[in-house]
């Protein structure tokens, strides 16, 4: 298996990273391009950036954004929020993201996960799972499906999901530790890498996951103290977990 | 010192190839026209889209023959992910395509734990740490290095091709992408 991912995630309100507990009590924390450089400095093995307005208007916003990130970072990114055809996919992918993250898109219209696999790659399609209890919550986790967590993850997998971002509801945010149960239960069913996310609080939280799965998200965690990502790599390495070494730029 | 030619295919993204040689203080065409291909000192053949669409697009632009040519020529090509394995004699995806056949081998579906591939891998015997990204891979006899037993690059007169993406695979991708391009 390849090397264990930290992958920090960025969310985007009309071009500019923000952060809230609430979409009402939203704080601007800076310029996308600048804290992504900032992370990849950093040790971030790859980024996502997740457009949490996802409105029509802000697609273009969104598009311009990537462009500036993809003329600077040299690691892989992930674009979410807002993708709901393979056509806003594409424009996404052409602007320069590695990859697309969709969520309740997929769960409105599963054939999009087969239609961007097929026009860019399995490995170009992220599906994200918002779980609850033992359901899947969509639109941001505010509405509650009658859709099963794992029978799902089997199906974006099978569909043609390259990745499976799973977040458990409960613990997004907390700081309290990742639901390592359904992370192994959800890995356990699929034969796709599985990112966990939702509660990253310290670095043993990070290095438990990382023992049963192939990513973890880290949001609060970091953005707080974006230049503490290099001490929270040496932390996670000293507790066992094997991940890339990061080289300094010449 | 000429620009770097990227090969276009018609498939997506390109830019990151591009921002990388900008990095580099190399300037860079996206491109399939053959008189390019043909007088480039460096010619890139991207990693993006599928294998079906894209060696349909190389051979009705001319730009598979302007490449055949230029390995005749013994003139530097640099394949990276999909390009890499676009030089080879097939591949198994697509339910079977023809390769530009420059080098031996296929390339066959991945039987890996977990396909994609996604994330970064130590290459052997290079030693740099590099980012993959794929669900197929190439069974070659140029295989000249390799990451976790796999193909990681192969190597025939004037190709170069690698699995990872050096683009996007931070410093050391960016020192690896100098030291293939030709001095300035």
């Amino acid at each position: 298996m390849p090397l264990a991912r930290l992958i920090p995630c960025l969310d985007v309100a009309r071009g500019r990273v923000v952060k809230g507990v609430s979409f009402v009590n939203l704080r601007d924390v800076g310029d996308p391009v600048e804290l992504a450089q900032h992370y990849s400095a950093g040790g971030a093995d790859e980024l996502v950036f997740l457009d949490i307005t996802a409105t029509p208007e802000g697609a273009d916003t969104m598009v311009h954004v990537v462009e500036r990130v993809a003329d600077v970072l040299e690691i892989p990114f992930t674009v979410g929020g807002g993708i709901r055809s393979v056509e806003d996919a594409s424009r996404i992918i052409e602007a320069g993201a590695d990859r697309v993250s969709i969520n309740s898109a997929a769960l409105a219209t599963p054939d999009l996960i087969t239609g961007i696999a097929a026009r860019f790659g399995s490995q170009a399609v992220v599906v994200a799972i918002d779980a609850g209890e033992s359901h899947v919550f969509s639109h941001g986790g505010r509405v509650a499906t009658d859709i099963a967590t794992v029978p799902w993850a089997v199906e974006v997998a099978a569909r043609g999901a390259g990745e499976i971002l799973l977040t458990s509801i409960a613990r997004d945010g907390r700081r309290s530790g990742f639901d390592l149960a359904l992370t192994q239960a959800v890995r356990d069913a699929v034969d796709v890498p599985v990112i966990a996310s939702g509660g990253a609080g310290s670095a043993q939280h990070v290095a438990d996951v990382l023992r049963i799965t192939d990513a973890a998200l880290i949001a609060s965690i970091v953005h707080e103290n974006p230049s503490g990502l290099p001490g929270l790599r040496r932390e996670i390495e000293a507790l066992g977990i094997e991940l890339r070494p990061v080289k300094e730029r010449v | 010192m000429s620009d770097v030619i990227i090969v276009d295919y018609g498939a997506g993204n390109t830019r990151s190839v591009r921002a990388a040689l900008t990095h580099l203080g190399r300037r860079s065409q996206v491109s399939a026209d053959p008189a390019l291909i043909s007088a480039a000192s460096d010619v890139i053949l991207p990693g993006v889209g599928s294998a079906r669409s894209a060696m349909a697009h190389l051979e009705d632009t001319g730009a598979a023959d302007a490449l055949r040519r230029r390995f005749a020529a013994n003139r530097p090509i640099l394949g990276i992910c999909l390009g890499m394995q676009l030089a080879l004699q097939a591949s198994e995806e697509d339910g079977g395509v023809k390769g530009l056949g420059l080098l031996e081998g296929l390339v066959v579906r991945l039987d890996a734990p977990r396909v994609p591939r996604l994330g970064w891998a130590l290459v052997e015997p290079w030693g740099g740490t590099f980012y993959f990204a794929h669900s197929f891979v190439a069974e070659s006899p140029d295989t000249v290095a390799t990451s976790e037993s796999l193909c990681a690059a192969v190597q025939h007169g004037s190709f170069l091709g690698v699995q990872f993406h050096p683009e996007k695979s931070d410093a050391a991708g960016l020192e690896f992408l100098a030291s293939c391009l030709s001095p300035d």
